[in-house]
């Protein structure tokens, strides 16, 4: 798989070139061996898209809704991404009474006049609650079908089945699973209390995890996805809760004091948290189980925040040791710490990019408490503002395939969960819940478990 | 008996240092209770009165030490100590009010407590949440020093999650970064 390096710094030059590469490519008869979208330059030019109405596979009646709720839902699937321009179906120009699904039937001169470089053809059929489903992308300059796939299920499982062929597109185009098969966690004071709630990737099906009636606040997904760790008041105290996500497995970590901000190690069943057994914060390496290994940090100051390099070798965290909250990173095994934070007194909240050598966190402006979210890159440690302007935003939180940032803000008024490109643009609301929520934790791609 | 001597110090300690503060509110109340005074002394029936009134004398040396306890133990969960923003350092008015809290704790010879650690909402949950954690272990460090015992004293910080007051305003804030102490 080819991977453009990215080039930092040089925004212009390289998305010029980008799309040079990329014309050509799409040009190559070899076209799906190549990535469409550049991972690392995914925002700077979304690829137009056509998403072609589906049609009835068979000529059994189907009524029309449910075929519009289908195109629609993978429209918004695939929108959701940042990748595409999705066009307008009224500018379509198609035969409405003869649309064609299959590459052999369709004249892809209608697609290219209109600007579409991908197209996306579907078709349905409902027995009962019984469905089939037919999807197709294709390459329009090439007229090649670059994924195909057939499903069939019942009704209910409309929504899995449109995002199990999101999967295979964004797989297709980015070499990436992308993150239709992640769920998030998040803090909601609906019920009256801080309590868990998990969501999918959008924002759908929104469900209570917790129900401590207490405060229970920033959920970590293990990196197989089967485990949360959260710090909770349930004993009248903040301890670490480690639960099974389905399942009844359930650790505690109550040691003396403030037990906060777990963080699972990539790929280990361990994690790094802020205990204050010693007197004050200090961070520890400990088992799935709760069992300390090791400390890693040692220092008068507030130590809190860890969060992992993806090779699992450093950590970043949050440190007072210079007077004012700053993001430190810490080599495990040499126990070297480097500062990487130096612009503004009241940084907090990193969380490192699942697939790079970048750390997203929270900026405060001391004189008016509020915060947005700057991604700062660990080779030139220039901070970038991803949001201004609009409230408070605070916690955010990387797409396991690190292409998309959720944060709370307060642009709104209450606190909500929003969406961002890693460029900061395409933000959005995420959900609408009674309450106000906070704390997003993102997880990894959950399809293969 | 101890116990006896211990309230008549605590309330020489605790409560008059508090009336101290309050004559200024106590005044009004002294005027307009006066008027109500002289109708009672016009009443009649005086003697039924003195013998109720010999009962109500010895309940009431027991009343007045339940009121000075009571007192106490109010003034001890209701008087806070508050911080600078981002900062857990005791400043002077915080150290008196401590001193206060270890004068009713070697009184008290028996309880418990808690100090709760809050924050103001400006700044990100965790960091407050460990804020709150040193702003508590600034107080009970202090107590100790004064002689307290520490494992008669608890600690839990609460962060921003428990304000008592809401409104995006600095005297609000203010308010909010506290050291709270439970008797448990």
């Amino acid at each position: 798989m080819k991977k453009a390096n990215c080039m930092r710094r040089s925004i212009i030059p390289t998305a010029a070139l980008w799309v040079a590469v990329a014309v050509a490519v799409l040009a190559s008869p070899a076209a799906a061996q190549y990535e469409y979208i550049d991972i690392n330059k995914p925002f700077l030019r979304k690829i137009p898209m056509a998403i072609q109405e589906c049609v009835p596979l068979n000529d059994q009646p189907i009524v029309q809704e449910n075929l519009l709720q289908t195109t629609q839902q993978l429209t918004d699937m695939l929108n959701f991404t940042g990748y595409f321009q999705m066009l307008d179906r009224e500018a379509f120009l198609v035969d409405p009474l003869k649309p064609a699904v299959k590459a052999a039937d369709i004249n892809f001169a209608n697609w290219t006049t209109i600007g579409a470089e991908l197209l996306i053809t579907g078709g349905m059929a409902k027995s009962g609650e019984m469905i089939d489903l037919e999807f197709r992308l294709f390459d329009t300059f090439s007229g090649k079908q670059l994924v195909g796939k057939r499903y069939n299920g019942k009704m209910t499982d409309l929504r899995s089945i449109i995002r199990r062929f999101c999967t295979e597109v964004v797989l297709q185009l980015t070499g990436n699973r992308g993150v239709f098969g992640s769920k998030i966690a998040f803090v909601s004071t609906g019920s009256g209390s801080k309590e868990l709630y998990l969501c999918d990737f959008d924002g759908f099906n929104p469900e209570k995890f917790t129900a401590h009636k207490s405060i229970s606040i920033f959920p970590a997904w293990s990196s197989d996805g089967k485990w949360l760790a959260y710090t909770t008041y349930a004993n009248n105290k903040p301890d670490i809760f480690i639960r099974q996500v389905n399942g009844n497995g359930r650790v505690v970590i109550d040691k003396k004091g403030t037990n906060m901000t777990p963080a699972w190690a990539p790929g280990r069943f361990e994690l790094a948290a802020s205990l204050s057994v010693s007197g004050d914060q200090e961070i520890y390496l400990l088992t799935g189980k709760g069992k300390i290994i090791k400390r890693i940090t040692r220092n008068w100051a507030a130590d809190l925040s860890p969060t992992w390099s993806p090779d699992g070798k450093k950590i970043a965290f949050v440190s007072s040791r210079s007077g004012s909250p700053q993001i430190y990173v810490q080599e495990l095994d040499s126990g070297r710490v480097e500062r990487v934070t130096f612009e503004g007194n009241y940084n907090t909240q990193p969380k490192w990019s699942p697939v790079g050598n970048r750390i997203v966190y929270t900026g405060t402006t001391f004189e008016t408490g509020l915060s947005d979210i700057f991604l700062i890159d660990m080779e030139d440690l220039e901070p970038v503002r991803l949001t201004g302007d609009a409230g408070n935003n605070e916690s955010p939180d990387w797409s396991p395939d690190g292409s998309l940032i959720v944060f709370s803000s307060t642009r709104e008024g209450p606190s909500r969960l929003y969406v961002m490109t890693t460029y900061g643009t395409d933000q959005r609301r995420l959900l609408s819940l009674p309450g106000e929520q906070s704390n997003p934790g993102w997880s990894p791609d959950l399809s293969n478990y | 008996m101890m116990r006896k001597k211990q309230w008549i110090f605590l309330a020489l300690v605790l409560i008059v240092p508090a009336m101290l503060f309050t004559v200024s509110c106590q005044k009004q109340t002294v005027k307009t209770e006066e008027p109500m005074a002289e109708p009672a002394a016009e009443e009649p029936a005086a003697v039924e009165e003195k013998e109720e009134a010999v009962e109500v004398t010895s309940d009431a040396s027991l009343a007045a030490d339940e009121a000075a306890l009571m007192a106490a133990r109010n003034m001890f969960l209701n008087e806070h100590i508050y911080f600078a923003f981002d900062k857990y350092n005791l400043d002077d008015v915080a150290q008196e009010v401590l001193m206060r809290k270890a004068d009713f704790l070697r009184a008290m010879a028996d309880i418990y407590i808690t100090i709760e650690g809050h924050c103001d909402e400006r700044g990100t949950n965790e960091y407050n949440l460990a804020l709150g954690d040193r702003r508590a272990e600034s107080a009970k460090s202090f107590l100790v020093d004064m002689g307290i015992e520490a494992y008669r004293i608890s600690t839990v910080s609460y962060g921003e999650e428990r304000p008592l007051c809401t409104e995006q305003t600095e005297e609000c804030w203010a308010k909010n970064r506290r050291d709270q102490f439970v008797i448990n």
